[in-house]
């Protein structure tokens, strides 16, 4: 027997307060002072209510490196995150270019039961950029992959890309590009500038990203499709993204949290923790990262959560795995960067983290508004206290968090998939 | 008591550079007092040597190096020929570096005859625990061989803490081992003065470049 | 309270004339009959060495050596860490071996850095990536003051492939924090794009430079950049900013060559500019000795260290 449940006094995207009842799977009503027998009471005086956030850009590195995360560790963390919903990345090993790999992944999602786990499949076999990957498998497979990507690498060549994007027409998909041209990042350590001069890292120079987004634009409003790009990292990129969309192109595109409030300042001390692809770029990209998230340039916030385990990152800066935790930190990232700015309401956090990466998806039961009928994805968040970020606290496998030490606000006390509380008071169900 | 854990002050004897005498130091010797001092050790040397014929004058850094260069100026008006004189800087051989902060050099200036086979008369302002010269007598053998050693010291306080005595002693002065004694010379400290202080200094901060006596790019 | 010597940033300019006023008084050792000082009897100093580099090692232990330390090699070539044991690890084997200070040489820019997290002596850079050579950067400047004098105010012309070169960096920094005025002179292909952040100037055009400089410091060019495309033939690079006997008498009547070492013999310098009596690069080696001693004096020699920087964990 499900269980029914009554939020008292939250306030709807950081509106006026109100009740919402939880019944059977889908929000059954909204409205004051509701009340059902048997209903269990949440006081939710204070606490912001958002739709159930859904990540475009999760590694949640199982099959194949689960000393690093599984699909289980993973989701327990998005939960804890208030995420009903991620997109699991490809480079997996094996690689999820095959119905068989995703259709695995999906699974494991389901028995895990945390949140929702929809695979991202590869745009070309062993994401090796060469030959296309069964994306038409894929979509039909039990996973109905939409999304597809080579995260991690660049489907550099503009004859596969332009393919991919063809291709993906047929279902309504969308190719997710990590934005970046192989041959100037040969050997990149970090974000090519005066932090990268100073400390003899070879760079990462910003035209790297800002060459291959302005060719995908093309090609994808070339052929009509749909083009998503992942993490955007510079204000070049920026631009470009805002006159693709002046033009009515089909193109969409994420920042992660870490984007939106880490600088390259922080690699002077040779941390790798503070190692990651795309780099932490300058503090000039970081408020135009934050200003096209606000006018909607970049549609969405996307985590990147990339798992390490401790000796991929307690090494010499060069050999260290590249990529950080994001999924258990990134509301209250974005609450400092957005929200205390004044840059986002609440409104607008929802549909950043949960109504539009949904829509990219095409996700059908996420991203739902929070009205009777929608199904009962919700995050109950107090904005109020401030604390001080401790990985060791975390649900995921890893704790490469470059947040640790830093003082966010907010916390996630209850996060519903479908009704069902997966967390409540501030603790995994 | 282990040595090791002997208190940084009597092993650290050398009077705190720069200061001028403040409240509660009394004056022992003045300028006078001091230029009569040198002028007997200056004598017995040139007794005890018969003639100062084979002597070289090290001062140790930094006040005993003044020191020298008077009492060579002095040997030279009695004599009526230079006396060798030149300078040793014994921080390198101390045992009490680990105590303190690492300290700048002073120079080391050997006379251009050397020391093999020279007397070599080691000066120093102050004799207290023995330390110093000690550490002066191992950087000797390092520079030579000299034919004998003496020490020639313008205030002996007692209190050794090693079997070393001086040949040569401008004045003793009993001290208690708490008292502080400085010796101010008018080319290092603008006058000449040895004043007694009640108690110890607190010890010097780390190393710095000694203001009077260095300069950059020699 | 532990302090290393990891960038020539480290050094404050007191710091700097520190180093080189003790290095001065070292440097009288190198003519005694007994080389040896007694003073870090006891300490122990670790030479890591990742990379192939006889003459620094050698170097750094013959420092360490002439002050009667106990100097431990611990050459770690071919260090991949797939491979081998990961940094952490021999630091944590250097830290049972109770080491005083560590000298590190790494492929690796920032190699330093991280060791510096994990050990409780003091860390000595020499030469990490295409980071910083403090030392190399030390030596090179107690060279230019034995020969020049005072540094203030003088012209320093450092020629090659800055971007790839550790010693350009640290010497850019420490000869700034003396008061020298640095040109950097390079095909812009081989200059960090924000060069013009560093507290320097920049020309491509060495020959305007030439008769304005009372130092100029000629960095090795390696062959193989040309694959990437960084300049088009050894021949074209060396015509253009190689230093041979025509230019050497472009330079004013005082000044000097410097190499950092080892050297590409008519290709980024001439082998009559190289063996002339203006060229200063076999006394560099001596007097890199004293210089290291003077380090290794001021990091081990007292209750704690007297120059360098903490690094924040």
């Amino acid at each position: 027997m499900s269980r029914t449940f009554v939020i008292k006094g939250a306030r709807i995207l950081g509106a006026q307060p109100a009740d919402l009842l939880l019944r059977d799977g889908v929000i059954a009503e909204v409205g004051t002072g509701l009340d059902a027998a048997g209903a269990e009471v949440v006081d939710a005086d204070g606490l912001v209510a958002l739709p159930g956030l859904v990540d475009l850009h999760t590694h949640l590195r199982e099959p194949g490196r689960e000393d690093a995360e599984t699909v289980e560790t993973g989701t327990r963390a998005a939960a804890r995150g208030g995420y009903t919903a991620v997109h699991a990345m490809a480079n997996t090993h094996p690689v999820a270019d095959t119905a068989g790999v995703v259709e695995q992944v999906w699974r494991l999602g389901r028995e895990a039961g945390y949140c929702d786990v929809h695979p991202v499949g590869a745009v070309t076999q062993g994401i090796a950029g060469k030959q296309l990957a069964e994306l038409g498998a894929m979509a039909d497979s039990a996973a109905r992959v939409r999304v597809f990507s080579d995260d991690g690498h660049c489907v550099s060549d503009a004859m596969i890309m332009r393919r991919a994007l063809e291709y993906v027409k047929a279902f309504d998909g969308v190719i997710a590009q990590h934005a970046q041209e192989p041959r100037l990042t040969e050997g990149a350590q970090m974000n090519e500038g005066e932090v990268s001069a100073r400390l003899g890292l070879p760079g990462w120079p910003a035209v790297a990203e800002e060459a291959i987004i302005a060719r995908d634009c093309l090609l994808a409003a070339h052929v009509g499709s749909r083009l998503h790009v992942c993490h955007v990292s510079t204000a070049g990129s920026v631009e470009i993204l805002r006159w693709a969309k002046s033009k009515g192109w089909r193109v969409t595109a994420e920042v992660t949290p870490h984007h939106l409030l880490l600088d390259d300042a922080l690699v002077a001390g040779y941390d790798p923790v503070y190692k990651v692809n795309p780099p932490l770029r300058t503090a000039e990209d970081v408020a135009a990262l934050r200003e096209a998230l606000a006018d909607g340039t970049i549609d969405a916030v996307a985590t990147d959560h990339a798992p390490h385990p401790a000796e991929a990152k307690e090494t010499e800066w060069d050999c260290a795995a590249m990529g950080m935790i994001g999924l258990e930190t990134a509301l209250s990232v974005v609450q400092e960067a957005m929200v205390e700015t004044g840059l986002l309401d609440w409104a607008g956090v929802a549909d950043r983290m949960s109504f539009r990466p949904a829509r990219i998806g095409r996700l059908t039961g996420q991203g739902r508004p929070l009205e009777a009928g929608s199904p009962a994805n919700v995050v109950l968040y107090d904005p109020a206290p401030r604390t001080v970020v401790d990985p060791s606290q975390f649900a995921s496998k890893s704790r490469n968090c470059p947040f640790a030490g830093l003082e966010l606000p907010g916390r996630v006390v209850a996060t519903f998939l479908r009704g069902r509380p997966t967390v409540l008071e501030g603790k995994l169900q | 008591m282990n040595a090791a854990f002997r208190p940084a002050e009597p092993a650290a004897p050398r009077p705190a550079e720069g200061a001028d005498g403040d409240a509660g130091h009394k004056a022992v010797l003045e300028a006078p007092d001091i230029r009569r001092a040198l002028t007997r050790i200056a004598h017995e040397i040139l007794e005890r040597t018969k003639g100062a014929e084979d002597v070289v004058l090290l001062g140790i850094q930094t006040r005993g190096v003044t020191l020298a260069r008077r009492l060579a100026a002095r040997l030279e008006e009695v004599e009526g020929r230079p006396v060798p004189w030149g300078s040793l800087d014994v921080t390198m051989h101390r045992d009490d570096l680990r105590m303190r902060p690492a300290r700048a050099l002073g120079r080391t200036d050997l006379p251009a005859g050397g020391i093999d086979d020279r007397v070599v008369v080691l000066v120093d302002d102050v004799l207290f625990s023995g330390r110093t010269v000690r550490a002066a007598l191992d950087a000797l053998n390092d520079l030579g061989r000299p034919r004998a050693v003496q020490l020639a010291i313008l205030v002996d306080r007692g209190h050794r803490e090693l079997p070393i005595r001086a040949d040569y002693v401008g004045k003793n002065l009993p001290t208690s081992k708490r008292e502080t004694v400085r010796v101010l010379l008018a080319e290092n400290d603008g006058r000449d003065a040895v004043l007694l202080g009640p108690a110890a200094s607190p010890p010097p901060g780390p190393a710095r470049r000694p203001a009077a006596d260095r300069g950059a790019g020699r | 309270m532990k302090r290393h010597l990891i960038s020539a940033a480290d050094l404050s300019r007191d710091d700097a004339l520190l180093v080189l006023d003790t290095a001065e008084e070292l440097a009288q050792i190198a003519d005694r009959s007994i080389k040896k000082l007694p003073t870090l009897r006891g300490r122990t100093v670790v030479n890591l060495f990742y990379e192939d580099s006889t003459r620094t090692r050698i170097s750094f232990e013959a420092a360490a050596k002439r002050l009667s330390a106990d100097v431990i090699n611990f050459s770690a070539k071919g260090s991949s860490v797939s491979k081998g044991e990961s940094l952490k690890d021999t630091a944590l084997t250097l830290e049972a071996m109770g080491a005083d200070a560590v000298v590190i040489r790494h492929g690796a820019s920032g190699a330093p850095h991280r060791l510096a997290g994990w050990v409780r002596g003091s860390v000595i850079n020499a030469g990490d990536g295409t980071h910083e050579h403090p030392t190399q950067a030390l030596l090179d400047a107690f060279t230019m003051r034995r020969r020049l004098g005072d540094l203030e105010g003088r012209k320093v012309t450092i020629v090659g492939d800055v971007l790839h070169s550790r010693v350009a960096r640290s010497n850019v920094l420490l000869l700034n924090t003396l008061g020298a005025d640095v040109t950097l002179v390079a095909p812009p292909t081989l200059l960090p794009v924000a060069v013009d952040s560093w507290p320097c100037s920049v020309s491509y055009d060495l020959d305007a430079v030439l008769p304005k400089s009372d130092v100029v410091m000629m960095l090795r060019v390696q062959r193989e950049r040309m694959n990437a495309a960084y300049f088009p033939t050894v021949r074209e690079y060396s015509r253009r900013y190689g230093l041979d006997a025509e230019r050497l008498a472009k330079l004013p009547e005082h000044a000097i060559v410097m190499h950092p070492g080892p050297m590409n013999r008519g290709v980024e310098i001439a082998a009559e500019v190289a063996d002339s009596p203006r060229s200063t690069i076999t006394e560099q080696v001596a007097n890199g000795v004293s210089a290291r001693m003077a380090v290794l004096y001021l990091l081990l020699g007292g209750s704690e260290p007297a120059i360098g920087a903490e690094v924040p964990a």
